[in-house]
């Protein structure tokens, strides 16, 4: 099954990067001018997410950098004790939707520390794996069409990612 | 609620180096974030670039049409308020199969793409109001939908893992649980601010 997938995702890119300009040629579009009308946009919204991005990220760095994440995961341990939730993995859990490679890189050092195929392991690559940096998302899809009242995508982005974080580690406690 | 994050990031690492009498650490994070940010973007534009256009030609060609005609009954389910022809849907769908298939680098312009077409329909005057279908389209994106976790397998073989894909059986459960819950949970908030008007 794996093996099916995993060949699927590598060939779906040279597929389609073969299979639109082919199908498009047969349908008589220029493609090439085509590409290039549609390419025209990418720079300017590409600059238009700068503000946003610049935002985020500074913020998150000096969260991150200073110590104060650091302060509240202190403030967590008897809670997440509690639940017999394993230390090592609350930073890649709080990081993982303001940060991506803030979170990876704890999943380095846990790779490092106990191996790729300890519990830990497994389950730090579980949490990084599924699910995606919400707060980046948001910034970027957002800021690219100027949109500045979110409503409640925040919430809900947040609420998946803690969701997710629950279900990996039922999910990798049942299975490793 | 978004201030208010941002408000709380700064206050508390400008709290924490002052604490620990470091206060020259925010200088040197406020640089380092700054810089990281630059980076990621001109890392997109090369991929914007050539992805929007990718899909401009595969929408010149009617392929999108086409894609949307075939997923139609996932996407009418989950964008209600998009109309059935609208070119948004065929970018919505286009934007959750990259994921699917772990084409992240594809899944970024074709979302914003998406995000295009759903601001043409948005009913807010000054535009600068998300509307319920921007949210769900979010909401599916944060959840990470994949069916392959490639960053996730390749930093395991660095790290020289027996078995680097033992984790796709639970990530992909995880996955699974965190999406269908952010679908349902959005629903719940799109109700609730439907009622409010």
């Amino acid at each position: 099954m794996f093996e099916i997938i995993s060949l699927i995702s590598k060939w779906m890119l040279p597929a389609l990067v073969v299979f639109i300009p082919l199908y498009a040629i047969f349908k008589k579009v220029p493609i090439y001018e085509s590409f290039v009308e549609g390419a025209k946009e990418g720079f300017p919204t590409a600059i238009s997410i700068i503000p946003h991005l610049v935002a985020m990220m500074v913020a998150v760095a000096v969260f991150r950098d200073t110590g104060a994440m650091q302060f509240y995961l202190h403030f967590l341990s008897p809670i997440t004790s509690l639940f017999h939730i394993p230390n090592e993995v609350i930073p890649i859990g709080l990081l993982r939707p303001i940060s991506g490679i803030g979170s990876l890189a704890f999943v380095e050092s846990i790779y490092r520390e106990f191996g790729p195929d300890s519990f830990l392991g497994n389950l730090a690559s579980t949490i990084q794996a599924s699910s995606d940096t919400t707060l980046y998302v948001l910034t970027v899809y957002f800021g690219a069409v100027g949109i500045k009242r979110s409503l409640y995508a925040l919430k809900v982005g947040l609420w998946a990612d803690f969701i997710g974080f629950v279900a990996s580690l039922i999910v990798c406690s049942l299975m490793f | 609620m978004i201030h208010y994050i941002w408000m709380f990031l700064l206050l508390s690492g400008v709290v924490a180096a002052a604490a620990k009498g470091q206060i020259e650490l925010v200088t040197s994070a406020t640089l380092a974030g700054a810089k990281d940010a630059i980076t990621v973007c001109f890392g997109l534009i090369s991929i914007l670039v050539f992805w929007l256009g990718m899909m401009q030609i595969a929408q010149d060609a009617g392929l999108l049409k086409k894609l949307a005609k075939l997923l139609g009954p996932i996407a009418k389910f989950l964008f209600p308020s998009v109309p059935e022809n609208h070119p948004a849907m065929g970018y919505i769908l286009s934007n959750m199969s990259a994921n699917l298939f772990g084409l992240g680098s594809a899944a970024t312009p074709m979302g914003l793409k998406a995000m295009e077409e759903l601001q043409k329909l948005n009913p807010d005057p000054d535009k600068q109001t998300a509307t319920p279908a921007m949210c769900t389209l979010l909401a599916l994106n944060t959840s990470g939908l994949t069916l392959i976790p490639t960053t996730i397998i390749g930093l395991r073989l660095k790290y020289e893992s027996l078995n680097p894909t033992e984790i796709i059986g639970p990530t992909l459960i995880a996955t699974f649980v965190a999406t269908s819950m952010a679908v349902i949970i959005d629903r719940y908030y799109q109700r609730k601010y439907r009622r409010k008007g």
